[in-house]
């Protein structure tokens, strides 16, 4: 009898609360994982291009970048733009700073994956593209970046997958995102282990499905190295 | 024309061309031949700017360009110069990523930006030039390497270029394959296309050479006819080499 009802309340809470936290997972996640992922990927292009400039201020400016956001915690830099900013009057609401506190870090990270995938085309790639009349800029878009996107793809993948998950800290500066939903429910409901366990579950979901996602883009863009 | 003049090249502290003087003629094909090492290579690439020089003059069709030691040349003008040259590479090259067809328009389409239509047509008939017309929709790795390389050279000749530079073209080919891109590239030099052709076929330079040049240690020790090369020359080094590809 007292099993009965227990299982009754779990089920409950599970019914009651997988909706609003695949809402705010709809609403928040995903839209702050594929915003900060695509300013990032900029940032970071913009960063490995700097790298391999040959200018020197470029390259030390973006390696110092690199350095101090790879060198601290996700955490401190989110918490640096929403409560320690506001001291010296830049005040930024939660979504707008996860964002930019995400887009810097997935910068960061991936600027390596990038500049690493342009350097492993081979010269011959840019003095082909050179030969027939290009400019740096052309030889780049048309002939070196396509290649390098497929090489960097699966690296990228990882890092889009850590981002998704990683998004679960901007619950700490009040993003109403899915783990914060979780959070507010379990404060309600005293259940930890339950919601906990549905969260964990539904970014295991959305894992998934990018990594299928992921899947498919490999298998287009590797269409033309299978002979 | 092409007009070489006093043309040095520096890697570091190494000296590799120690002042090329060289005239090519117009529709003229010319064959350079030497040992590894000798420098070659390196003065085929000074000629499309691959590589700077580090002193002297390159005049070609309407460019002419004066290196001087730690002075670039503007971007632009490289640029400008380039596009009057083509060039096949020992590897191929070949954009991995685009088709046999798109690997010849790509620069009519980017560089040139001509119509895409137009493109096609003139890719296709130099694909058919090349013998490939059956091959147009393949990506290279679905390419045998001497089809590669002659894709490699309908890619060059796209650009109507003054002059086709050849990087040792067949060197990295098997030895079945090596006819099929020498027999293309004996066409375009009967046809009158101005070529450069750094070379060990000695067969190929034999028969399709206006002029021969010898280079070693970074300086030409020699130029002539094939004939005067092959079977008159006085000059040590060149019997020296020639000798020891025989043997």
């Amino acid at each position: 009898m007292f099993a009965d009802e227990r299982m009754d309340r779990i089920v409950d809470i599970i019914v009651n609360s997988f909706f609003p936290m695949l809402k705010a997972g709809v609403a928040f996640t995903v839209p702050l994982t594929l915003v900060s992922f695509f300013l990032g990927l900029l940032l970071a292009l913009l960063t490995a291009l700097a790298r391999i400039s040959g200018i020197k201020l470029l390259d030390a400016i973006a390696r110092f970048y690199v350095w101090v956001v790879r060198g601290t915690p996700l955490l401190v830099q989110l918490f640096i733009i929403f409560y320690g900013l506001p001291s010296i009057g830049i005040t930024i609401s939660p979504l707008p700073a996860a964002i930019i506190g995400f887009t810097i870090s997935v910068g960061a990270y991936n600027s390596e994956i990038i500049r690493a995938a342009i350097l492993s085309i081979s010269k011959g790639q840019w003095e082909a593209a050179y030969s027939i009349g290009m400019s740096y800029p052309q030889a780049l878009k048309r002939i070196i970046l396509p290649q390098a996107t497929r090489v960097s793809v699966p690296p990228l993948a990882n890092s889009f997958i850590s981002l998704v998950k990683d998004t679960s800290l901007a619950a700490t500066i009040t993003v109403t995102e899915m783990f914060r939903v979780a959070q507010q429910i379990t404060a309600t409901t005293y259940e930890p282990l339950i919601l906990y366990c549905l969260a964990g579950f539904i970014y295991l979901i959305f894992s998934t499905v990018l990594s299928n996602a992921q899947g498919q883009m490999e298998k287009r863009l590797d269409r033309y190295v299978t002979g | 024309m092409i007009e070489i003049k006093n043309l040095h090249k520096q890697f570091g502290q190494t000296e590799v061309l120690k002042g090329i003087d060289l005239k090519i003629e117009e529709g003229n094909t010319v064959c350079i031949i030497g040992p590894s090492g000798s420098g070659k290579t390196t003065l085929l690439r000074c000629l499309n700017l691959l590589e700077t020089p580090t002193k002297g003059t390159i005049k070609l069709g309407k460019f002419s360009l004066d290196f001087q030691d730690k002075k670039s040349v503007p971007k632009d003008k490289v640029i400008k110069f380039r596009q009057q040259t083509g060039m096949v590479f020992q590897g191929y090259n070949l954009f991995p990523h685009m088709t046999a067809l798109e690997n010849v328009m790509e620069g009519l389409v980017y560089v040139r930006k001509q119509d895409k239509e137009a493109s096609r047509t003139k890719a296709l008939q130099l694909l058919e030039k090349v013998g490939l017309s059956d091959r147009a929709n393949h990506y290279p790795s679905q390419l045998s390497g001497g089809q590669q390389q002659r894709v490699g050279i309908a890619r060059a000749m796209a650009m109507e270029p003054e002059v086709l530079l050849f990087d040792e073209p067949t060197s990295a080919l098997d030895p079945e394959l090596v006819g099929e891109v020498l027999k293309v590239m004996k066409e375009l030099a009967k046809e009158g296309m101005t070529m450069v052709v750094v070379t060990h076929e000695m067969n190929f330079a034999r028969e399709a050479a206006d002029k021969v040049v010898f280079i070693d240690k970074g300086v030409i020790v020699e130029e002539g006819t094939p004939q005067q090369i092959f079977e008159h020359t006085g000059h040590e080094r060149t019997l020296q080499f020639l000798n020891k590809l025989c043997s």
